[in-house]
């Protein structure tokens, strides 16, 4: 057992399997991070529609541009986010109808924009599609050059990291400056919105920019782990880490930790639980992180110490 | 031709309560979808007073309060605060929304709350200090909740969320307090409390405003009224302007009779 | 035959008895699909059919896998839409589960459930992929639906299923209309409001279930948002409502299902969607009701109307304006100079707005429960609001009190 564990954490370990868990854990926490806030705004689901309008970006960009280069791929899946969170806006006073609705109208047509364009266009020369959008392709996110835990002090080795894992560390660092510097407006502003506009908080302006904070984890960590980790991640680690406390900066903690569980644990059942079976495949690891953080949600649903509502509802 | 004097002299509203008055209101609408829920209300409110928006339930009492503090967008209309648009005068002003207009479930504590109340003299980007504390800490203690302090505020009750909404008000340390019903749904305890912190305002000449429903306590607690019903009735002190008259203009018929013999038992 | 002549002859059911029952059933799914998407969204609960579509994919790969542990190929599509019924049904509980036992709101326990399900779902398929039997069972298809190659028994099963709900729905339709509308007065009438919730979730399962062969389960909840978000822009009365969601379901299924069938790179499920957000884009822009250019229109107006009244109150009282709008309006219509008197039109319209004003104010102390005080906007003129008696008796009042203050 304990040789196991140091071959599990040898120099295979270091090439194969620390950058895709890099990237997950980073992925995870830029997700969980912004989801507080959306959490607590009952927008949850904001996040759920950003994910499935990433695959109509990466797809309009790739028409535009000719190529899959990540840089444009990112820029057209900011777009389309942004370009949904307005059309929701637009949808909601247009049709006077509930955010829920609004949002399942603009996501859905979106998606299905993109799947038709994917479809109709050739793009049998480059590699993109509806399940690489959907699960990413953390699995082969490795290090070629490296070789060994010594490789991490290797300028040379370094350079050859996954491009991934540098680009999601600086989304996370924006990220926290954002949520920390603007920690007392975006606390005021979520409580009481009324009240924050009446001391000067532009909480127009502030609302975007968590909804633009989210788009940016969103399509940073898509194109790692795919649309549907960075759905769970936004929903599922604060929601649990609401179960655990009453204190926001002690919620914003958990979910940051259940996030790294997750990311974690679902990476290693996937690529090592079917071994213990007698399984010589792999299974997803985007899907199996979603399901871990499932579980680590109805343990909290279960057991939380503070799992039950003591304050009443905001009326309307 | 005064007329023409009148509309030619462009410039700050002239008004009863002075030009550098709390709060002078023109022609405020504000309508949601194609009916008005505040139609053309002018108000003026002089400083050291306390006043009492009153009107039947629906009648813009609270979207009155929202659209001068631009709350809600104003259908046309002008608002002026201490003389100046309401952007100008922030920090001189403190609102008290209803407490129901919040999700109390908030993961925070009470003097989490409170500590709100002191985000203009914190500065952008820095966080909240020990003194910040203290004087959160001297509001709540105001209004007799010093030992919640780090309660969870889903556990309070509606009387002592609301004198935490007041704590939070206190801490503004503002010259103008606009309350949304402080006095709705709480125990006899807390509106003696609220009272006392509110006379208190007054006597160290500071101004307030609060949207009221009972009728019954009008005499005691204010000195001036003003009675809305989508548009506005009356405007003045209370002996003069909080007349069966006026009463029964802004809550109708029969509503007013029982109301007015309310004010009789009273 | 070129794309529009094929086009044609499939929107008349003469392109082949495949792709005709492939399009009537696509057009039964979306008639059930409006309709029953009307009521869950009268409900507000339009997202909870998003966690039921997306919590199917579980029961897909489980059934997959247990059919084939019995020895069959383990595409067989009644035994794949029971497995995705009990997962979504599974996962529909947990929704109800969390936001009744936890603090957690509904989005959230939706948000959970659609992700961590249908993460576990692509778990099942990528084992189902390493399984013999599982190389070519195209359940991906599952994703985002696919007719091409559908069987005639896999259509005929998607018809009937479809006009069964419809007729669910029509039976249903009395008491889930009076739940949507008001669920508490709906008690005191004795409907069981519980159960006809359930029975709306258990509709929007249904659906979601039989459009996954044809729209996929990721896109299937659309079908039941767009059509009554698009109805509700054309009427207020719910009868109708649900009907014209029902219309616009069944023709944007039964048209993009006849699109893709005429050009085979067109996918189904999108088309289908995309459809069906034409007819919300036409009716949200130009729907007489409650579409923009008729709000912005009226919105226009209602405001030039304010300006304009209480520019002549103004003028009446002989107070100063200052609103540039104000202004403006009474200006060109010839209300006041440019330097801003009254010119003689303006001063009898600003007397008759401000007699006006009078009147209603003696109105409403002689007359409190008149319902012409409860609808007056403020604005109407008194003449079309009130009886010409009326307005004599109020007039004499006003007389009357004139006289004793002189």
């Amino acid at each position: 057992m304990i040789n196991d564990l140091i071959t599990a954490l040898g120099a295979e370990f270091v090439q194969l399997s620390l950058t895709p868990i890099l990237i997950g854990v980073l992925a995870a926490i830029a997700c969980a991070l912004p989801g507080n806030f959306l959490l607590l705004r009952r927008q949850a689901l904001i996040g759920d529609a950003i994910s499935h309008v990433v695959l109509p970006g990466i797809v309009a960009a790739f028409l535009v541009t000719g190529t899959i280069s990540a840089i444009p791929m990112m820029l057209g899946a900011g777009a389309a986010a942004i370009v949904a969170v307005v059309m929701i806006e637009v949808v909601k006073r247009l049709g006077r109808v509930e955010p829920g609705a609004a949002m399942g109208l603009v996501f859905t047509t979106l998606f299905a924009a993109g799947v038709l364009l994917l479809e109709m266009t050739d793009t049998s020369s480059v590699h993109i599609d509806v399940q690489h959008a959907l699960l990413g392709n953390l699995e082969s996110l490795i290090w070629f050059d490296a070789e060994g835990w010594s490789s991490l002090l290797d300028p040379q080795a370094l350079a050859t990291l996954p491009p991934q894992l540098p680009r999601l560390a600086i989304v996370l660092v924006g990220i926290m400056l954002f949520i920390g510097l603007f920690w007392k407006e975006l606390k005021i502003s979520t409580f009481d919105a009324a009240f924050a506009g009446a001391i000067g908080i532009r909480t127009g302006i502030l609302g975007f920019a968590l909804v633009v904070c989210t788009a940016i984890a969103a399509v940073a960590a898509f194109d790692a782990v795919g649309s549907i980790i960075v759905i769970a991640m936004f929903v599922c680690p604060p929601a649990s880490a609401r179960l655990m406390t009453n204190q926001l900066g002690r919620q914003v903690a958990w979910s940051v930790l259940f996030a790294t569980i997750s990311a974690i644990l679902g990476y290693v059942f996937a690529g090592y639980g079917p071994g213990w079976f007698g399984s010589p495949y792999a299974v997803s690891a985007a899907g199996m992180i979603a399901t871990i953080s499932g579980i680590i949600m109805l343990l909290t649903c279960l057991f939380g110490p503070q799992r039950k509502r003591t304050g009443q509802q905001a009326e309307a | 031709m005064r007329q023409a004097e009148l509309i030619a002299q462009a410039g700050k509203i002239v008004d009863v309560a002075g030009k550098d008055a709390p709060l002078t209101v023109r022609g405020l609408t504000v309508s949601y979808g194609n009916k008005p829920a505040v139609f053309s209300v002018d108000a003026s409110i002089p400083a050291g007073s306390m006043t009492a928006i009153i009107g039947p339930n629906g009648a813009g009492k609270s979207t009155f309060l929202k659209g001068t503090l631009g709350v809600v967008p104003r259908l046309s209309g002008e608002v002026r605060i201490f003389g100046k648009p309401f952007h100008e005068a922030r920090d001189r002003v403190a609102y008290v929304p209803q407490r129901a207009s919040v999700d109390w479930d908030f993961p925070a504590r009470v003097i989490d709350v409170v500590l709100m109340g002191l985000y203009g003299s914190v500065g952008l980007f820095r966080m909240w200090r020990a003194r910040h504390r203290q004087q959160a800490m001297a509001c709540l203690d105001r209004v007799g909740m010093a030992d919640f302090a780090d309660r969870q505020i889903g556990q309070l009750s509606g009387g002592q969320q609301q004198r935490v909404f007041l704590a939070r008000a206190l801490a503004q340390n503002a010259e103008f307090y606009l309350l949304d019903e402080p006095f709705a749904g709480v125990d006899a305890a807390t509106e003696r409390a609220i009272v006392t912190v509110l006379k208190d305002l007054k006597a160290e000449g500071r101004t307030v405003v609060c949207v009221h429903h009972d009728l019954s306590t009008v005499n005691e607690y204010f000195d001036r009224v003003l009675l809305i019903n989508v548009r506005r009735i009356a405007e003045g002190p209370v002996e003069t302007t909080f007349t069966a008259e006026h009463l029964q203009e802004t809550y109708g018929g029969r509503l007013a009779e029982t109301h007015i013999n309310d004010l009789r038992l009273a | 035959m070129s794309f529009v002549d094929y086009f044609i002859s499939a929107l008349f059911l003469q392109a082949g008895y495949n792709s005709a029952l492939v399009a009537v059933g696509a057009g039964l799914l979306g008639l059930s699909a409006g309709s029953a998407g009307a009521f869950i969204f009268l409900r507000k609960r339009a997202l909870v059919s998003d966690a039921i579509s997306h919590a199917t994919l579980p029961g897909v790969g489980l059934a997959f896998m247990i059919m084939v542990a019995f020895g069959s190929d383990g595409r067989w599509l009644p035994g794949l839409i029971i497995g995705s019924a009990i997962s979504s049904a599974i996962g529909l509980i947990l929704v109800e589960w969390i936001t009744r036992k936890t603090r957690l709101t509904e989005d959230a326990a939706i948000g959970a459930v659609l992700s961590v399900f249908f993460g576990f779902g692509i778990v099942l398929l990528t084992i189902i992929q390493t399984m013999s039997s599982g190389r070519q069972a195209g359940l991906e298809n599952f994703l985002l639906g696919a007719t091409a190659g559908m069987l005639i028994s896999e259509a005929t099963t998607i018809a009937i299923a479809g006009a069964l709900a419809a007729g669910f729905v029509f039976l249903l339709r009395r008491p889930m209309t009076l739940v949507a509308f008001d669920p508490e007065y709906a008690a005191t009438t004795g409907v069981n409001v519980r159960n006809i919730d359930l029975a709306m979730m258990g509709l929007a399962l249904i659906v979601t279930v039989i459009g996954l062969k044809i729209v996929g389960l990721i896109l299937i909840v659309a079908l039941l948002i767009i059509p009554p978000v698009t109805a509700r822009l054309w009427t207020n009365q719910v009868g109708k409502m649900i009907g014209i969601s029902a219309l616009v379901g069944g023709v944007s299924g039964y048209i993009g299902a006849v699109l893709s069938a005429a050009e085979a790179s067109i996918p189904t499920g999108p088309i289908i969607v995309l459809v069906a957000f034409g007819f919300f884009m036409i009716s949200a822009l130009f729907s007489p009701l409650r579409g923009a250019l008729a709000s912005a229109l009226r919105h226009h107006k209602f405001q030039r109307r304010v300006h304009r009244r209480q520019g002549l109150l103004a003028l009446a009282r002989r107070e100063p304006i200052y609103d540039g709008l104000t202004l403006r309006i009474l200006r060109r219509s010839g209300m006041i100079r440019r330097d801003g008197v009254a010119t003689l039109r303006g001063r009898a319209a600003s007397e008759k707005a401000s007699r006006d004003e009078a009147r209603w104010a003696v109105a409403r102390r002689i007359l409190p429960d008149d319902s012409a005080i409860e609808r007056y906007d403020g604005l109407t003129p008194i003449e079309q609001m009130m009886t010409s008696d009326q307005i004599a008796e109020i007039d004499r009042m006003i007389a009357e009190q004139n006289g004793a203050k002189a």
